[in-house]
């Protein structure tokens, strides 16, 4: 168990040494950001002096292993431009992001279960026939356009709601967070409303599938001519048994949801740590960049690091393939 | 003065003050570009700058049409080499304290000292080689040689208490512990990425002001800004994209202020190298030599632009034509050079002159995110060059590549916009020979080479009197007009969207601050 959990370790530390070179290597070929960075006004001199600042005139290796000499360290560099170490940035921008995917995947999941249920239930019907055409658009819309129409929609032609921002924080276990409020819940509706439009399009379609398919089982017609209302054998008995497809998936899409948040909060100015990543990649803020990118891969290698270590206590077996080999 | 109108005017000015304290409430504008710190020397951009001067102010100030005027400080020039400057009395920084020559002779001293920034400030204050305090209220500040731009760049330097920003760190400016300016407006909260807020400063010595609370929204996207005004969540934006102009000027309750920007939007042509990349024959062989090189293919070329086009269609009124190398109220534009008529026939003409009667092909780099329609404007100008028989590829890209790759000298011919306050700045930074010495030439992507263009432009920036620097600098426009170092295509327009009850004096140089916005 031990030996898995150090290997596995090794393994997570090795990927993000990699990774960290890559983007390094990448963010380094598109150009030098000092260009972008000085005022029109600087002369040869001053864009030298601003290169040499940045610790940009070494050669590219040495850049590298300051860096890396730095992270051991724990420290991952400061941003050329918030005037802010990189982590205390994205650390800053994180609860914002969560927020909005956790947002996300309730509204998913409060809808898409029951609606797939729905739809699984009477298949041919006006409802349910509905609910599947619905879901395709959810899948093949754009989120950025759905995004703008959203807002065009609620905010400027019937007024319901704000266009973009955050709402109002509070500090909840040192975590600002903006769901606690009324006015925080309405500034999180339309950007999670968006975000999750793709999942729960995702939800519907496997309750539905799930649903078809426990209907046509032995056991719901034994429950219904036990004389079960259809009511109880759709909630206890058809749900558990599609329960555990739709956990697995809404556990993985939750990635993809922190993941496809850049665009959602683009489009509704959303202080995420998806904006700042697109808005770092536009002037080469290579600290953010690689900071940013190492966090992510840290949150989901300690997250497979954990499914990984629960499979292994769940199941002998993996504990025993483990030891194998 | 019968009874009755005696109620109606106590009536009106009744209404008048109510709608002045309704109003004097909050005004929340939004923003189009992320502001990144409020140390107002930790780099020089604009966004930044922007919500730094509601906090800070500088000695010398610039107006809406681009001239520089006193602010904190008035000045004279004993000597050519000598500026003194007397600070205005009784101005206090936010936590109190007054303001007093330590104070200016620390700020400008700061921007040189700062470490780990990517600055851009020092550009302003080298030219200064000694400071001496006279008194509490006057600093003398001696140059090197005679510089006649030191207000223009002093008007960017931002005076900072001593006290307070002394060993401060970023995060000390911008929890506001050191964001402790003269300004107009005391910083109350600066969310990244999100919003800034800020109070009115009760003791401003400019008076009251109409806004007791300031919030400024960072609203990048271009469509959710304006839809923020639509919703009636801000009461104003900067920078109203062209999509959504003639929707907002139709809009009741709505208005548009709108100004000719500094900023000019021009084509470098590569004439520094006998190969330019991309400029080559109409069969795709290397040409015998750089046409660029030829003055009159510079001509022909800027004739075969339709300007007037661009600036209707493409940027849908947004645009203005130039020839100039600044725009119409900018220090050192000289009325008498005109944007070149479209002349299609004039160009193949000229051009056969020069030797290429079948044209030749180039490809023309823009980048896709920087200026207004800037890969359209290049398409189009594409367009009009096949015209006159010069194939014409667009190569568009990002300008996080396009910076680096243009300086790195990967293209022959290059969009470029420049925004600056003086004609002779910009000739400096644009068309003067390279010459990291002196610091000429630093963004000469064309190679362009004039010694009596240099000379001149020395000669404008080393003259202290104003009348004199801008006849000097309206000579050096003329000659980079008649030379034709670069071509210049249109200045931009830019533009604010309102509600109707406010009004804003635009700005040339697309500043947005509070403090002008005017409740009506």
């Amino acid at each position: 168990m031990l030996g898995f959990a150090l290997r596995r370790l090794i393994q997570s530390v090795l990927v993000l040494f990699v990774m960290s070179a890559l983007v390094f290597a990448g963010v380094y070929a598109i150009g030098n950001p000092v260009y972008i960075l000085v005022s029109p006004q600087a002369d040869q001199a001053e864009i030298a002096r601003a290169t040499a600042a940045l610790g940009l005139d070494r050669p590219l290796w040495e850049q590298y292993w300051t860096f890396v000499a730095g992270a051991v360290g724990g420290e991952l560099g400061k941003s050329f431009v918030w005037n802010t170490p990189a982590v205390q940035l994205i650390l800053e921008r994180m609860p914002a992001t969560l927020e909005l995917a956790l947002s996300a995947m309730a509204i998913a999941v409060a809808l898409g279960i029951p609606l797939g249920l729905l739809a699984g239930l009477r298949p041919d019907s006006w409802t349910g026939r509905t609910i599947m055409a619905g879901s395709i658009l959810g899948f093949s819309l754009p989120t950025f356009w759905v995004g703008l129409m959203l807002i065009m929609l609620f905010s400027v032609e019937l007024g319901w709601l704000p266009t973009s921002g955050r709402g109002p924080t509070t500090e909840v276990l040192g975590v600002p967070l903006s769901v606690t409020g009324w006015e925080g819940l309405r500034h999180v509706l339309l950007p999670a409303a968006n975000l999750a439009l793709f999942q729960l399009s995702l939800l519907i379609r496997l309750t539905r599938a799930g649903t078809r398919e426990a209907l046509a089982q032995d056991y719901v017609r034994y429950a219904r001519a036990k004389g079960l209302a259809m009511e109880r054998v759709m909630r206890v008995h058809v749900l558990k048994n599609i329960a555990i497809p739709i956990v697995t998936v809404t556990g993985l899409e939750f990635g993809s949801l922190i993941a496809f948040a850049v665009v959602t909060e683009t489009i509704f100015a959303w202080p995420g740590m998806g904006k700042l990543l697109i808005d770092s990649i536009n002037v080469l803020d290579r600290p953010v960049i690689v900071a940013y990118l190492l966090v992510v891969v840290a949150i989901f290698v300690a997250i497979n690091l954990l499914v990984d270590l629960l499979y292994g206590a769940l199941d002998p077996r993996v504990r025993l393939a483990g030891a194998r080999a | 003065m019968t009874g009755n109108s005696v109620l109606k005017q106590v009536i009106v000015a009744l209404a008048a003050w109510a709608a002045c304290t309704l109003h004097a409430a909050e005004l929340r504008i939004g923003l189009s570009a992320d502001v990144t710190t409020m140390d107002p020397h930790f780099i020089a951009a604009q966004p930044n700058l922007t919500a730094q001067h509601h906090v800070f102010e500088s000695l010398v100030h610039v107006d809406e049409r681009g001239r520089s005027i006193p602010l904190l400080a008035t000045w004279r020039t004993p000597d050519p080499l000598t500026w003194e400057f007397n600070l205005r009395k009784g101005v206090k920084f936010h936590d109190g304290t007054g303001l007093t020559a330590e104070d200016v002779v620390y700020s400008l001293e700061r921007p040189l000292a700062i470490t780990g920034s990517p600055g851009g400030f020092a550009t302003y204050v080298k030219p200064i080689v000694a400071k001496q305090i006279v008194d509490r209220y006057t600093v003398r500040l001696k140059t090197a040689a005679p510089y006649g731009a030191l207000l223009q760049d002093l008007a960017e330097v931002m005076i900072v208490s001593k006290k307070a920003a002394t060993g401060a760190t970023g995060a000390d400016f911008d929890g506001g512990k050191a964001a402790l300016g003269t300004g107009p407006y005391k910083l109350v909260k600066f969310s990244r990425g999100d919003r800034i807020e800020l109070a009115r400063n009760e003791e401003y010595w400019g008076g009251r002001l109409p806004w007791d609370k300031v919030t400024l929204r960072i609203l990048p996207s271009d469509p959710v800004r304006t839809a923020a005004l639509l919703a009636g969540d801000v009461d104003a934006i900067e920078h109203v994209p062209s999509a959504d102009l003639a929707k907002l000027r139709a809009r009741a309750g709505l208005k548009l202020a709108q100004a000719v920007s500094w900023r000019t939007i021009l084509l470098h042509l590569d004439q520094g190298r006998d190969q330019p990349p991309g400029v080559l024959s109409k069969a795709g062989k290397p040409l015998e030599r750089n046409p660029f090189k030829d003055a009159r293919v510079r001509r022909a070329l800027s004739k075969a632009i339709n300007r007037r086009l661009i600036v209707e269609r493409v940027m849908e009124g947004l645009g203005l034509p130039a020839g100039n190398v600044v725009s119409p109220s900018v220090f050192g534009h000289d009325p008498a050079v005109k944007a070149d008529a479209y002349d299609p026939e004039g160009a193949k003409k000229l051009l056969a002159e020069a030797g290429y009667p079948d044209g030749f092909q180039l490809t023309l780099a823009t980048p896709n995110n920087r200026y207004i329609n800037d890969e359209q404007v290049a398409q189009a100008v594409a367009q009009m060059f096949s015209r006159v028989g010069i194939a014409a590829k667009v190569e568009a890209m990002p300008l996080s590549v396009y910076f680096g790759k243009a300086r790195g000298g990967a293209f022959g011919v290059t969009l470029l916009g420049w925004g600056t306050l003086a004609a002779d700045f910009a000739l400096r930074s644009l068309a003067a020979t390279a010459d990291p010495g002196k610091g000429y030439g630093a963004w000469n992507w064309g190679g362009y080479a004039n010694a009596g263009l240099d000379a001149l432009v020395a000669r404008a920036l080393g003259t202290v009197d104003p009348a004199q620097r801008e006849a000097l600098a309206r000579n050096a426009s003329a000659l980079a007009a008649r030379e034709l170092p670069f071509i210049p295509l249109h200045y931009q327009v830019v533009t604010w969207a309102m509600k109707s009850n406010l009004s804003y004096a635009a700005r040339t140089d697309e500043f947005t601050f509070a403090h002008h916005f005017k409740p009506q």
